[in-house]
């Protein structure tokens, strides 16, 4: 038999129903590979002795019923989790233990899942690299050196190099797409309003989504099923009858209409990017699909409009942070001089640049013409969706203008940082639901993904493109375990 | 200085060399509104419990906690702008208001700010001069902050956050108001339509009512208004009026000196009797309001909005008027019984109990005068009256039927403080009835008048004084019992 790390989510959960696996072997398995893929940084807080007797009183007291029985999970350190420390990957929250649960992770331990410990991420979901993490960066098992993009970058990097069957991530203008990209992995943003956001830290309240990380499609479907659910204690949450995506899962997508926006050419991209675009529409075409050539005329606005939107909230949703009720606090002289050395040593460059930028557009005489002027622009942007709706089911894309980087290529240079977002932010601002399959790869074999974008609340058709697509593409991760030698 | 105080009820004049000038002053009141649990979250609003026991992760800001509308709120918030004669928003907006202190959790306060759920309105005060009309502004939702405590810890500053969170309606007056009478008769009004409601219990002492207050000047006659500024959070009506009577005077001061006012947020010290400048309009907070995106925009029906308005009880400005008409009592006696919902209910009870042959005067006297004297003396409030509406009824059915007298009602009312007995078995235990038969009237006189002849001579030469005289002698020998009417009747009669 293969290695148990090695198994889909689907297969593990065939395994333990048909009593061939307990829970605490594969417990074990993953926290032996754990153990030993230290080099990847991808864990903040193990809970990996937890872990073990919880997989234990599992087998003593199976539930076969359950989506995903006894299986240990690894979730981003955005969730906050009851009696487990929860960082958001800031110092600032260094010693932050809640004492909830956030819904989403709630949802997968009452189906069963076993925390199997907290995974790094950019500082408050801040970066596309994960080398904004206080508890720097993760290595991308694809490749030395190389990050596993961001800010979900611990979630990538843990599922690309089998540490975890599956994760969650979350993602406010790329973060589970983004790097399921540059692992080679799978990542869906679900449709704004599916997951609750209560009990995930905050980055951009009007953009955050949860979503699943997997190592293909199928699984993708399990684990949507079980973290998507309408929740009072989120005013934001949304009650639409949500599909069984696993079990209506399909590879029959026969006249399903997918549309390219020409837009999505921008200007320098590698060719490598645009051929792997061009391959996805003969793959697609080759399932059955039809496809057609539409506009997204607001899309070159989608990056500027977003880099004001989140920061302005992000600047107000981090303005708790202030060391008076709960993790770090620096000695200060008064109120005011604890604040700020408070938060100048509990905050990282990139957190306090998006602040900066964040409390500029709000200020009084920039506030119309930046952050009312993007928030109309983010109408538009939503307008141009709709519109082309009218006329196509899904919309495929690349997920990134590029493949992974290396560790500090970037690191100086936010604004092409920022670049990275291009294709995935226009699908956080206007709501909809988004997957980055992994397509083919670079001259450097890293992988490259492709996005397909769905209708509001239409994760199914977006679920059963990327399932009948992934059998064409037929992409195997190359993992040769260069951290372990 | 020639400091000439012109002051009457509506109007607060001050005249500096030949200029006489005028106060203009608006309010922002704060309202805590009378609901069981937070704007945002569903921990009690219970006062005086000890600190940080009424605390959710909400109102502490915990990460990735969330604020839910509470709808209980929405709807005190709707009822009061109905009481007001206000326009009800069908869309309103929450927005954060950006701003750090130790005990506001959130790093911002969740507030409306361009789209407030209640537009202009309008309240009635009844001046001695007359009725005036102030404008309402707006009124909208917000959260109130903790509290910070300094006093405590020597080297600390405390922080009680339960009050973090409850919901507050601030409402802005027009600046229609021209004087501390003005604004107290404001205050109460507004105080007293909420109390009806039910939507805010009004008490100051507690917090649950405090304001702003914006005060400029301008010479008398102009239209055009000075420059305004703010005392922030006055927490009694003499307190808003003694600072309104410095600031005024303050600003009248500095025209006169030829100097400018600046635009500025002020304290006023209670204790010093003065307000003092707390920041400049330069040092103005920028709050960074934007539309908090964790909120959804408030939608509400009109079907929404007219349930409520079929469930508004009859507010005072009708009540005065049904008062006047139904039961006949003055506008002046109508404004005293309906300025408080208690005693409103509480005189239509006694009105109710006293049946058909009911005497609205008595009834307005005893309660205005006897019942009100008690519960200024035991500074309680007419809903814990001693007396019942029930029973205040029966004694003054007992006057008005003849049983006894006013003077031994008095001592009955007296009698019944101490528990509140029907005054019917006191009169019976202690024979207190009213003595009304003629004939031994009659008998009593001929004897008081046969023990005091003289007297009856120098009345009868003009001596009209001693009218009384023989009144209280008859008094006397009925021990206080005797119908002074008839005493009366008889005594012209016989003398």
């Amino acid at each position: 038999m293969t290695e148990i790390t090695s198994l889909s989510l689907f297969e593990l959960i065939k395994n333990i129903k048909e009593k061939k696996i307990s829970s605490n072997e594969i417990a074990k398995s993953f926290v032996d590979r754990s153990e030993k893929s230290k080099k990847l940084n991808a864990y903040v807080t193990e809970n990996f002795e937890n872990c073990l007797n919880l997989s234990k009183e599992f087998d003593n007291k199976p539930n076969f019923d359950l989506k995903l029985p006894g299986i240990p999970i690894a979730v981003k350190d955005l969730f906050c989790t009851n009696e487990v420390r929860t960082t958001a990957g800031s110092n600032i929250l260094n010693n932050f233990v809640p004492s909830y649960e956030s819904t989403v992770t709630q949802n997968i331990w009452n189906e069963g899942g076993i925390l199997l410990g907290k995974l790094n991420c950019d500082e408050f979901a801040m970066g596309s690299s994960n080398e904004t993490s206080f508890f720097g960066n993760v290595q991308n098992p694809i490749a030395k050196d190389l990050v596993p993009g961001g800010s979900s970058g611990g979630s990538s990097s843990a599922l690309a190099a089998n540490l975890t069957p599956v994760t969650i991530g979350t993602d406010t203008g790329g973060s589970i797409r983004q790097p399921a990209s540059f692992t080679g992995t799978v990542g869906l943003k679900p449709t704004y309003g599916s997951c609750s956001r209560y009990g995930i830290v905050a980055f951009a309240s009007s953009l955050d989504q949860a979503g699943p990380m997997s190592k293909d499609v199928k699984d993708s479907s399990i684990l949507l099923e079980v973290i998507s659910s309408f929740d009072k204690k989120d005013s934001t949450s949304i009650d639409f009858k949500r599909n069984n995506y696993s079990s209506e899962l399909t590879k029959n997508i026969k006249g399903i209409k997918i549309g390219i926006p020409k837009e999505y050419r921008v200007d320098g991209m590698p060719d490598e990017i645009e051929n792997l675009w061009k391959k996805g529409i003969e793959y697609a075409k080759d399932c059955g699909a039809e496809i057609i050539d539409i506009s997204l005329p607001h899309s070159s606005y989608a990056l500027p409009t977003y880099y004001i939107v989140a920061p302005a909230e992000a600047s107000s949703n981090l303005a708790r942070y202030d060391g008076v009720k709960y993790g770090l606090r620096s000695y200060g002289e008064s109120l005011i001089d604890m604040y700020e050395k408070t938060r100048s040593e509990g905050f990282g460059e990139e957190v306090k640049r998006r602040i900066m930028i964040g409390t500029y557009v709000l200020s009084s005489g920039y506030y119309d013409a930046y952050y009312l002027k993007a928030q109309k622009v983010r109408q538009l942007i939503k307008q141009d969706f709709d519109q082309a709706y009218n006329t196509v089911d899904a919309i495929l894309t690349p997920s990134t203008p590029s493949s992974a980087f290396k560790i500090g290529e970037k690191s100086n240079d936010p604004v092409s940082m920022y670049l990275n977002d291009i294709f995935t932010v226009p699908v956080n601002l206007a709501g909809l639901p988004g997957i980055s399959i992994p397509a083919g790869v670079d001259k450097n074999n890293y992988p490259l993904g492709l996005q397909i974008i769905g209708k509001p609340f239409d994760e199914q058709t977006v679920l059963n493109i990327a399932y009948s697509m992934e059998e064409k593409i037929n992409y195997k991760n190359n993992i040769t375990d260069w951290w372990m030698k | 200085m020639d400091e000439i105080m012109s002051k009457n009820n509506s109007e607060y004049l001050i005249e500096r060399n030949d200029n006489v000038y005028e106060v203009v002053i608006g309010l922002e009141v704060h309202a805590q509104v009378t609901s069981n649990s937070k704007l945002f979250s569903s921990s009690s609003t219970r006062f005086g419990a000890e600190p940080n026991t009424q605390v959710s992760l909400v109102d502490a800001a915990f990460p990735g906690m969330l604020p839910v509308i509470n709808e209980y709120c929405i709807k005190q918030a709707i009822k009061t702008g109905i009481g007001l004669k206000a326009k009800i928003n069908n869309r309103s907006v929450f927005d954060r208001k950006n701003y750090f202190y130790a005990d506001l959790p959130q790093g911002y306060q969740i507030s409306q700010y361009k789209y407030p759920i209640v537009g202009e309105g309008n309240v009635i005060l009844d001046m001695p001069e007359g009725q005036k009309q102030v404008g309402i502004e707006r009124l909208h939702l917000e959260q109130d902050a903790g509290k910070s405590i300094h006093d405590v810890d020597p080297s600390n500053t405390l922080v009680d956050l339960n009050r973090s969170g409850v919901a507050l309606m601030e409402i802005v007056s027009k600046p229609d108001l021209r004087s501390p009478d003005e604004v107290n008769a404001f205050i109460k009004k507004l105080r007293s339509i909420m109390r009806y409601l039910g939507t805010c219990d009004g008490n100051m002492q507690e917090g649950s009512l405090r304001a702003d207050v914006n005060v400029s000047v301008r010479i008398k006659g102009s239209t055009d208004l000075g420059t305004r500024c703010e005392i922030k959070n006055v927490n009694s009506i003499k307190f808003m009026q003694m600072a309104i009577i410095y600031e005024a005077n303050r600003q009248v001061d500095l025209i006169e000196e030829g100097e400018e006012i600046d635009q500025e947020t002020r304290l006023f010290d209670t204790k010093k009797n003065e307000t003092r400048s707390m920041r400049s309009k330069e040092d103005a907070h920028d709050y960074r309001y934007f539309p908090d995106p964790d909120l959804l925009p408030l939608e509400v029906t009109d079907e929404f909005i007219d349930q409520l308005k079929s469930e508004i009880p009859e507010l005072p400005d009708d009540k005065k008027k049904r008062f006047i008409d139904e039961f006949k009592v003055s506008p002046y006696e109508a404004t005293i019984l309906v300025s408080d919902i208690d005693t409103a209910k509480y005189f239509e009870e006694v009105v109710a109990k006293m049946g058909k042959n009911r005497d609205m005067k008595l009834a307005v006297n005893w309660i205005t005068g006897e019942l009100f004297a008690v519960l200024n003396d035991k500074n309680i409030e007419i809903a814990q009256s001693p007396i019942s509406a029930k029973n205040l009824a029966k004694l003054i059915n007992l006057i008005k039927n003849g049983t006894i007298s006013g003077k031994i009602a008095k001592t009955i009312f007296e009698l019944m403080l101490e528990s509140d007995i029907d005054p019917q078995i006191i009169v019976e235990e202690k024979g207190l009835k009213q003595e009304s038969d003629p004939k031994a009237l009659e008998a009593l006189i001929d004897k008081i008048i046969n023990d005091n002849r003289e007297k009856a001579i120098e009345y009868k030469q003009g001596k009209e004084k001693l009218f009384g005289f023989f009144v209280g002698q008859a008094m006397k020998a009925s021990g206080g019992k005797a119908n002074p009417q008839l005493i009366n009747e008889i005594l012209k009669k016989k003398l």
